[in-house]
């Protein structure tokens, strides 16, 4: 047994029809606790109706190194946007 | 201020060896005013001196809650105890938001706790003050708290994403701060001679403290060229030393309370308030952490820390069974 507190990762819903929303993190010994912690450090004015908690350790980033390659082929992909086509004016609700 | 560099300038032979076109492409972002995130690539020198930074701001904030917290069960009411309660438990709540930005720049929340108390991490020389009176609680939050909103305002536009966040969930908590404490002060200020007597007094402890916070004037101030490139400061300490002032004279001269400072004077070419001389001599013994309440707030600190362990060691060990029962 590690006797290192570990790390959760805490996302809020702010209210329902909204999707819950990173805010922070807290130390907690286990699932519970860290629902607890995360009530009492980021909902202390109504800030929320629903709270995630996720161990840090599970988290999976894709690399900021890598973001070009893994972002850039979108943006010539121009045609994926509504505006690469041209409508005469006259032509409405399209 | 809470987030005032007390160390020495840094060197920069770390740097150094860095790969200088990525050097080259961080500045350019920080320059532009992009958020630099948890896993982007950084300078070290940046990534050290936000972790002394926001760690010593998070510090602040944990041990602001003692002078505070040494009237709670002194408040003159209900009503009052349960403000104090809740003001005390945001700033609980300040540090730990500030723990979470700091430990994404790959530090421990153990490391940050082990530095505090072991006097290696500094804190803001203010919660070195005692608190005498209940007056002193109202000119906390009129003015300490006030004094830090300044700095906290500017900060949520600092160029670490993680920190900037932290930033703009505390500004929208510290306002009520800053006017529980004027209210308390203006209800002692209009009520019996001693009430207002003891509003005078801890203006008169409070002002010059409050003052310090911004940090020593900018010709002495070693690393804040270096901080405003890096957007973790925004503003120079005497900027928002002056913003501080121009808005609070007006507040005091509201309350019917004079400031301590009879070199005050409304500037009409410079649309400013100029004032006297701040003692740094004061201030510097303050950060070394002379005397005795910079030593009970320490230890207040540490016997948190070490009273507790039992908790946190129960807790781990009620986890660890749980969740071998789980697996079997
Ligand atoms: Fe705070
Ligand atoms: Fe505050």
């Amino acid at each position: 047994m590690s006797n290192v507190t570990p790390i959760w990762e805490v996302f809020v819903r702010a209210k329902n029809g909204l999707s819950h929303r990173h805010v922070g993190s807290v130390h907690a010994a286990d699932a519970r606790g860290a629902v607890e912690a995360a009530r009492d450090v980021y909902t202390r004015r109504a800030e929320g109706v629903s709270l995630w908690v996720v161990p840090s350790s599970t988290i999976i980033a894709s690399d900021p190194g890598e973001a070009a390659a893994l972002f850039a082929p979108a943006e010539d992909k121009i045609y994926r946007h509504p505006t690469f086509y041209v409508v005469p004016d006259n032509v409405k609700h399209i | 201020m809470y987030t005032v560099d007390y160390s020495k300038p840094q060197d920069a032979r770390a740097a150094q060896v860095e790969d200088a076109d990525r050097l080259a492409a961080f500045d350019a972002r920080v320059a532009a005013d992009d958020f630099i995130e948890p896993k982007d690539w950084m300078p070290e020198a940046y990534r050290k001196t936000l972790i002394r930074q926001i760690s010593q701001h998070a510090h602040s904030e944990v041990v602001g809650m003692l002078p505070e917290g040494n009237w709670l069960t002194r408040a003159p009411s209900l009503r009052r105890k349960a403000i104090l309660l809740a003001k005390i438990q945001d700033e609980g709540g300040h540090g730990l938001y500030l723990y979470s930005a700091a430990e994404t720049l790959g530090v421990t929340r153990e490391e940050l706790i082990e530095a505090l108390h072991s006097g290696r991490a500094k804190y803001s020389t203010i919660f070195n003050y005692p608190t005498l009176t209940w007056a002193d609680i109202g000119a906390i939050g009129w003015l300490v708290d006030g004094a830090a909103i300044m700095n906290q305002v500017a900060l949520q536009r600092t160029s670490y994403g993680p920190y900037a966040r932290a930033m703009v969930r505390i500004c929208k908590e510290e306002s009520f701060h800053q006017r529980q404490g004027y209210e308390a002060l203006m209800v002692l200020a209009n009520g019996t001679h001693a009430q207002r007597r003891m509003a005078q007094d801890a203006l008169n402890r409070w002002w010059w403290p409050s003052l310090m916070m911004f940090g020593p004037p900018d010709d002495n101030s070693p690393n804040s060229a270096q901080s405003i490139r890096w957007r973790i400061k925004r503003e120079t300490n005497d900027e928002l030393r002056q913003r501080f002032i121009d808005a609070t004279v007006p507040q005091a001269e509201a309350l019917g309370l004079s400031i301590p400072d009879p070199a005050l004077k409304w500037n009409e070419a410079t649309q400013h308030y100029d004032c006297g001389q701040i003692d740094w001599e004061e201030f510097y013994a303050v950060v070394r952490g002379e005397g005795a309440t910079a030593k009970d707030r320490i230890q207040a600190r540490i016997d948190a820390w070490e009273k507790n362990a039992w908790v946190r060691e129960a807790a781990l060990a009620h986890a660890a069974k749980r969740s071998t029962k789980q697996a079997a």
